[in-house]
């Protein structure tokens, strides 16, 4: 399998501009809502494109949600940007009703999400988000690895019909997988073929989990790494497969220990296959200021503590 | 428990494969006594409807049936062979979706399902769920509403699609006063205003009563006209319990229409009208009947185009 690399640093959130710059050349239903963070959420390029197709909604999100379920009648599929904790904890209700509930073509896009937000601190730092979300019957919940892929799935999300969230970031992050890379909504995406250990990820966390890989590749443990892209509709039948042949597993995510893809990784194993599972993701707690990397030191989502994971969940393991 | 099996039955035989429709019915000139008739007819089945289940809201249902029949039976221009995208179609959403016997039994009465469906409102496996809901695919209704606040945001997200699409056909929008509390509808009347939405009426049910007293008293709209002119909407008033002023009141606002500002209706109305015993208090806002208080409501109410 091809090693993983970067030459380059890129911000998922610019590869969601871009994928929804090319949506809204390829399909004339195409519309977009933002809550003033057009320039945070890269969306100028799409606003400039097709200004009758561009919403500037003002810091109103609850209305912009209504606004978007209101814009599927009549056949528009509206695109909404602001950040991932005005997007998801700030409207949930705007959300279960005038869009889960019933059926919306709605595509809500959420920037800064997870720690990595950084210096703004823990108000803006939605860790709770794909709990949220992933709870909603019917809502689909994506959460793309890099820039190349964060295009992908906006371009995906399209041709999907139903209401989805769609979770990206702030910071330059390694842009390690091809453009061309196939995106199938639901279809995890094996990334490092291995035996001993599989490493399921999810958004930033899969480069993290790459880095571990190498390291514990040096140290002659082979870990598979799945990236876990479609939290919902969650890909059984991969976790599985992968996990029946490791007999343990790991998960990373940058989100609360609650909620998120460790507790549905959970669920499978326990139904269908019950093997041991470490779970990387914050314990608890609201994040603070500080710098990407300092935070994900702190709060345990750096390679290190990926690899330690990997050592407590190999202890574990019958062989 | 012998209600509960004829409901099932019903349900089995008569649903299970086909969905018989009342003949639609309209009127391109308003005739007053007939519409009346209407309205007698549809409060009468809301009353009926929430003894049924014991439950629902008769309250505002009464208040708001003759703005409903004028709505559904002279100026909207609809279609009851539903479809959810309604191009070429005027459109109306309920945001106080806890109103919904008027609106089903408007909608039955409109021709979008069969009189008799009414029967099954709020009974396990109905499609006339308590709250208006698209998830059991009822004609009629295009979003689910009753956690209050977000019907106009939708309105508007509809109208702006009418006008992205060519389309010259109007959006309506009912919503409650009590409503007026949520901080969602000053985010929506912002910002229609400002990008002059000017293809949407919204009307409000002034009926000065929410679940838990008097509006004046739990939380004061104070000057409710002033704040909506101020927000930049065109305002008009009118009494919501006479047909003719609601017939005349929706025409001036049609007239105001695609004139560059969104219109409201302030429409004053009594909670409970046409049930003397129901008028005028919250307490009837949530409270079904029971059997000799239907009894006593149907004897002022009587049968005009015939019963469920």
């Amino acid at each position: 399998m091809t090693k993983f690399t970067f030459t380059e640093k890129k911000d998922t959130r610019s590869g969601f501009g871009a994928g929804l710059l090319e949506l809204g050349k390829s399909n004339s239903d195409v519309v977009a809502l933002c809550a003033d963070l057009t320039g945070s959420l890269k969306m100028d390029a799409f606003k400039k494109e097709f200004p009758d197709r561009f919403f500037q909604v003002g810091i109103a999100e609850a209305n912009m949600m209504g606004l978007a379920a209101g814009m599927t009648i009549g056949g528009k599929i509206p695109f909404t940007g602001t950040f991932a904790n005005f997007s998801t904890g700030r409207v949930y209700d705007q959300i279960r009703q005038s869009i889960a509930y019933s059926g919306k073509n709605v595509k809500i896009c959420a920037s800064h999400a997870g720690l990595t937000l950084g210096e703004d601190g823990a108000t803006h730092q939605i860790l709770e988000d794909i709990g949220m979300m992933k709870m909603l019957p019917g809502m689909t919940v994506i959460v793309p690895c890099d820039y190349n892929q964060t295009k992908a799935a906006t371009i995906a999300l399209g041709k999907h019909v139903g209401p989805a969230y769609l979770r990206f970031g702030r910071p330059g992050w390694p842009v390690f997988t091809a453009a061309d890379r196939p995106f199938i909504i639901g279809k995890a995406d094996k990334m490092v073929e291995g035996k001993d250990v599989t490493i399921f990820a999810t958004g930033h966390m899969v480069w993290q989990a790459i880095e571990a890989e190498a390291k514990l590749a040096e140290q002659s443990i082979s870990a598979e790494v799945i990236n876990i892209h479609t939290i919902k509709p969650l890909d059984v039948e991969a976790i599985l497969a992968s996990v029946q042949k490791t007999k343990c597993a790991v998960t990373c995510e940058e989100h609360q220990i609650n909620g998120g893809l460790g507790d549905s990784v959970a669920q499978v194993l326990a139904r269908f296959y019950p093997a041991p599972l470490e779970l990387v993701a914050v314990n608890d707690s609201f994040g603070e200021s500080g710098t990407p990397t300092q935070l994900l030191k702190k709060y345990g989502l750096a390679p290190e503590d990926v690899i330690k994971a990997v050592d407590k969940v190999l202890k574990r393991k019958v062989v | 428990m012998q209600r509960f099996r004829k409901f099932k039955n019903y349900f089995i035989h008569k649903y299970k494969n086909q969905y018989l429709r009342a003949k639609p019915f309209y009127m391109s000139q308003p005739d007053i006594p007939q519409l009346n008739k209407l309205a007698t007819q549809i409060r009468r089945d809301i009353v009926r409807m929430v003894h049924a289940c014991q439950s629902g809201h008769p309250g505002g249902s009464l208040g708001c049936t003759d703005f409903f029949v004028a709505l559904y039976f002279h100026h909207l221009q609809h279609n009851p062979k539903f479809n959810m995208d309604a191009k070429g179609e005027d459109l109306f959403f309920l945001s106080n979706g806890h109103i919904s016997p008027v609106w089903y039994a408007t909608l039955a009465r409109a021709g979008y399902f069969e009189v008799n469906e009414l029967a099954t409102f709020r009974f396990l496996n109905t499609r006339l769920q308590g709250h208006p809901a698209t998830h059991e695919h009822l004609p009629g209704v295009r979003v689910a509403s009753g956690s209050l606040g977000q019907g106009l945001s939708v309105a508007i997200g509809a109208a702006q699609v009418k006008k992205l699409n060519q389309d010259n056909h109007l959006v309506y929008v009912l919503m409650g006063d009590g409503e007026q509390q949520e901080g969602q509808i000053w985010e929506a009347a912002m910002y229609a205003a400002h990008n002059k939405v000017d293809n949407l009426i919204a009307t409000i049910d002034y009926n000065g009563q929410q679940i838990d007293g008097p509006v004046e008293k739990i939380v004061s709209l104070q000057n409710l006209k002033a704040k909506w002119e101020s927000f930049g909407w065109t305002v008009l008033e009118f009494n919501g319990n006479a047909m003719d002023e609601v017939i005349n009141g929706i025409s001036l606002a049609k007239s105001l229409a695609h004139k560059g500002k969104p219109v409201l209706n302030l429409m004053k109305t009594e909670m409970g009208f046409g049930v003397d015993y129901m008028m005028g208090s919250h307490k009837w806002h949530g409270v079904a009947p029971n059997d000799e208080e239907l009894a006593k409501a149907l004897a002022q109410l009587p049968e005009t185009v015939g019963d469920y």
